[in-house]
This record gives structure tokens, C-alpha cells and sequence, in this order.
């Protein structure tokens, strides 16, 4: 069991930060654990959610910010769902995995890098490119032999196109990236 | 059904990769229902999972363009789209984007702004409720009777309620609707909602292995013959992989899972390269071609106690 010096580590700031940006109030949650009774990740969470909205309540910064639930919760709405306080909890998740990235906290380095491959395909072709996903995936993490066996399946059933289908101005989908890393990212 | 069903249509990528058999079957679908789908002019990706995971603003944008684009149409009434990933996206950044003040900021990043002035539903949502079972059943020259199916819908078509507005967020049963409206049965599945491991194929497959190998146990032990989703992420997980999931668990499934307008389809009496059976990668042929011989099986079944308690 893990003892925690509230009086020593309790970020307020923090606190004020998540509930700004989720637009929740965190000190409404009671502990029920219903969102981790019905959340499908709790078997590969160090922390599971309800705790980590405990966690949240006493101000825990780093502690969440380098666990790797934030990292591996797939945003599947069962806890925002069924919390009988109407608390956003998958949002909250989501706020803290946006400051974890912002603040350079990275725990699951292979799930952030699908994320940035998906977003750099995007950028570069305005839609996803799944063959070129793929390959810039393997270039980040030199994982080479992910899903290989796959692709005597899917190859001859025409679904992977080897080219990407890009928009017809992809410099205007590039240009939102380009504009929200001027104006959202200082 | 009297006036023309005319819809702004956001295929998604996805339609232009590995779910292509579910874009090919939709397009087909909704064209025998009557209900036109106008493509929304140079569509751009929606930004997916992983843009709501960096920023909502940015993910807000990269669904936004899309919105903006789809009101500039002339004479439609909903913005469609088959992917629940794309529905998500785009449904919440309209619902965020009634916020004066974070609308300012997405459209801050838009060449030209959102009105937000269609409202945004799914294929499913509007072949139930725009042409409904009762109206697709008469149509159907096909009926798909003794095909038992674990309708799954996946984690987020109606969850969370507020924002989706489609259905129920726990026991969803348009799906079921349906596939009963062209004869197959639906049977008892308790998952319908759970999630498949979603996008954690490449980057973490332990967990699509555990999620999807349960979703494809408990339909196997509740009878069904196949599973029905409408969800591309959730098609492959269960499909493509489900090599990698019977090595991991130690199972031996062989369940074809289809896209639900693939079933719609060659209930509609479209062929089976017509609604693309050939892309799904557990082949269904052998279910599909058994279905005259169970259909008989059923009906002798039904027979013989009506004809017994008709005696007694
Ligand atoms: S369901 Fe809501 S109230 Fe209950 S523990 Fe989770 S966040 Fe707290
Ligand atoms: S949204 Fe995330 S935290 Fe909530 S139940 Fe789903 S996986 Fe768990």
C-alpha cells in the first residue's frame, strides 16, 4: 500500500488546472467505484480510476501525470456513463494526458507514438494513411515486427492501399496545425 | 417517408482502407432505401482518437472543417456517417462548439467558421429511424432466417447518452431491430456496449486480445453464429485479428463478423461481392450457404409442438 504525505505533495494548482480545463468539479466524486467497476482497462492500470480521482481530490500531480492509466484508458465512456455524481471522468483522463504531454511525462511511449504517427499522417495528407501509419510507427518505436502477420491478410484483399488518399489541399488541413501550434501552444 | 431523404455523407477513412466492405455495403444500402447521400466536398480526416488525446481545440478543428463544409450543402437535413469513431468526433466538437467561447477558439483555427446548424447522426440512427424496420422489412427478397448474431455496437455509438442522443447507452437495440426486420436472430449479448481494445491493435495488442477475446467467448457461449457490429475499429479487432486472439487465449474461433449493412444488403438480395464478403477475413460463405438448410431445420422444429399441442 502506497502512503501519501498529503500535507507535503498536495498541489492546489494542479487541482484548479484539471477542473479548468475539464470544466468538472472533482470534489464531487464519493469513492462509489462504479467507473472502475465498469472500466475494460483496470487489468493493465497501475492506478485504477476511481483512485485516481482520489488521487486528483489531494492534489497528486506527479503521481498521476506519470502513471501509465492516463495513457492506456481508450476514452470508452463507461465511467462518464455510469458515475451517479454526473462527473466527465473519461474527460478528466483525457485533461491529464493532455498536461502529462505538455509537461513532457510519457509512459507509455508506444501508445503515445500511434498517437503522434495518426496526427503526423493527418498533417502531412489530411486523412489518415494507415500503410504510412504503420511505417512511421515501426520509425519511432523500431518495433518492426508488429502486426506483420497481418499482412499476408490483408494485402491481397486490397485494403491497404500502398499510397496515401490525400484531400485535394492538404495544405489547408495543415494550416489548423499550424495555427494550433502558434495560438494553442504559446 | 414521404419527403426525400437527402443527407451530407462523411465516409471516414477508414472506408478508403480496411473497412472498404463496410463504405462498399453502405453506399449500396442506402441507396436501395432512397436515402441520398451527398459526399461532403474534400472531406478531411476527423482527427480520431488521437487528436482528442493532444488537445481538444485541435481535434475540435479537424472535425469542425467537416461540419462547415457539410452546412454549405444545399438541401440536406443530417450530416451521416457510418464510423462511430468519426460520429464521436464530430458530435462532440458540435456539442462543445454551443460554448461561445471555445467555438471562437476552434473556429479561431478554420479557414471558414462552423455554424453548427445540422445535426449529426449515424447510418444506423438513420436507416432505424429515418426508414425504420418495419419499412425495410417488406423490401426484403432475402430473408436471413436461422443466422444467429451477436449484435455489438461497441463502445462508444451510444455512450455517453447526453452527447450521443441515440438509443439506449446500455442495452442499445437498433441493430437488433434490424437484423430481426431481414430475419436473422439476435440473440442474448451482454457485451454489446463493452470495448474491443480500440485503437491498442498496434501499440498494445495484449489488450485487444484479453477485450476482444471475451466479446468473441461470450458470443460464441450464447449461441451466435457470427457477430454484427457497425464499427470499423471493432470489425478488425474481432476479424484481422482473431488469429492473434485464438493464439493468445488458447481458442479456436472461427466466427465471420460482418458489417450489419453487409446483412442488410444481401437480405436486399445484393450479391455477396456486392456488399464485399470477399474482404472479411474469417470467410462467412459457409454460414451463409447453410442458412436454406437450417431455415428448413427450424421450420420442421416449429411444426412438430404446435402440431402435437394442436393434437392434445
Ligand atoms: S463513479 Fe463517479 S463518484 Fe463514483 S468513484 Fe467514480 S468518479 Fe467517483
Ligand atoms: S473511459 Fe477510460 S477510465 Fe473510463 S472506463 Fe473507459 S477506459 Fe476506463
Amino acid at each position: 500500500m502506497n502512503v501519501i504525505a498529503l500535507s507535503h505533495s498536495q498541489d492546489r494548482d494542479f487541482i484548479a488546472q484539471v477542473e479548468k480545463e475539464s470544466g468538472q468539479n472533482v470534489s464531487l466524486c464519493y469513492q462509489c467505484g462504479n467507473c472502475t467497476a465498469g472500466c475494460p482497462y483496470t487489468f493493465v492500470y497501475d492506478i485504477p480510476v476511481h483512485q485516481m480521482m482520489r488521487l486528483l481530490q489531494a492534489g497528486q500531480k506527479d503521481t498521476l501525470l506519470s502513471c501509465r492509466s492516463i495513457w492506456l484508458c481508450a476514452t470508452c465512456q463507461s465511467c462518464t456513463t455510469r458515475c451517479p455524481n454526473n462527473i466527465d471522468v473519461a474527460h478528466i483522463v483525457d485533461v491529464m494526458r493532455h498536461m502529462a504531454r505538455r509537461e513532457g511525462y510519457s509512459t507509455e511511449y508506444g501508445v503515445k507514438a500511434f498517437a503522434d504517427s495518426f496526427l503526423e499522417s493527418v498533417e502531412k495528407n489530411g486523412r489518415a494513411f494507415e500503410m504510412g501509419l504503420l511505417l512511421r510507427f515501426i520509425g519511432k518505436t523500431g518495433r518492426f515486427w508488429t502486426d506483420v502477420d497481418l499482412a499476408p491478410k490483408i494485402l491481397p484483399k486490397g485494403k491497404l492501399s500502398p499510397l496515401p488518399h490525400k484531400v485535394k489541399n492538404p495544405e489547408a488541413i495543415a494550416k489548423i496545425f499550424e495555427r494550433f501550434r502558434q495560438e494553442c501552444q504559446k | 417517408m414521404s419527403q426525400k431523404l437527402r443527407y451530407a455523407y462523411y465516409p471516414g477513412c477508414s472506408g478508403q482502407g480496411t473497412s472498404k466492405e463496410y463504405e462498399q455495403s453502405t453506399r449500396a444500402v442506402c441507396e436501395a432505401l432512397g436515402m441520398e447521400l451527398v459526399d461532403i466536398p474534400d472531406w478531411s480526416c476527423c482527427g480520431s482518437s488521437p487528436a482528442h488525446t493532444v488537445d481538444h481545440r485541435l481535434s475540435s478543428a479537424l472535425s469542425g472543417r467537416n461540419l462547415a463544409l457539410a452546412e454549405r450543402l444545399e438541401g440536406v437535413s443530417a450530416i451521416l456517417t457510418p464510423c462511430p469513431s468519426c460520429l464521436t468526433n464530430l458530435k462532440v466538437s458540435a456539442h462543445k462548439m454551443k460554448d461561445p467561447e471555445f467555438a471562437a477558439e476552434v473556429n479561431a483555427l478554420l479557414d471558414f467558421p462552423v455554424r453548427n446548424t445540422l445535426p449529426v447522426k449515424s447510418i444506423l440512427q438513420a436507416i432505424y429511424e429515418d426508414v425504420g424496420p418495419d419499412a425495410l422489412s417488406p423490401k426484403v427478397v432475402r430473408r436471413l432466417t436461422g443466422l444467429k448474431l451477436a449484435p455489438y455496437y461497441g463502445c462508444i455509438m451510444n455512450r455517453p447518452p447526453d452527447i450521443m442522443e441515440f438509443d439506449d447507452h446500455e442495452n442499445p437495440i437498433a441493430m437488433d431491430r434490424l437484423m430481426e426486420a431481414v430475419g436473422a436472430e439476435a440473440v442474448p449479448f451482454p457485451l454489446k456496449v463493452e470495448c474491443c481494445g480500440a485503437s491498442f491493435g498496434v501499440a498494445r495488442r495484449d489488450i485487444v486480445q484479453k477485450l476482444s477475446g471475451k466479446l468473441l467467448d461470450t458470443a460464441a457461449s450464447n449461441g451466435a453464429d457470427a457477430v454484427v457490429t457497425a464499427c470499423p475499429l471493432c470489425q478488425m479487432n474481432l476479424d484481422l485479428r482473431q488469429d492473434q486472439i485464438n493464439v493468445a487465449n488458447n481458442t479456436s474461433h472461427n466466427m465471420p463478423v460482418f458489417y450489419y449493412t453487409q446483412l442488410i444488403g444481401l437480405a436486399l438480395g445484393m450479391t455477396p461481392s456486392q456488399v464485399g464478403l470477399e474482404k472479411l477475413e474469417v470467410s462467412p460463405m459457409a454460414l451463409l450457404d447453410s442458412l436454406p438448410a437450417r431455415a428448413e431445420a427450424q421450420a420442421q422444429a416449429a411444426k412438430k409442438p404446435a402440431s402435437k399441442g394442436a393434437q392434445s
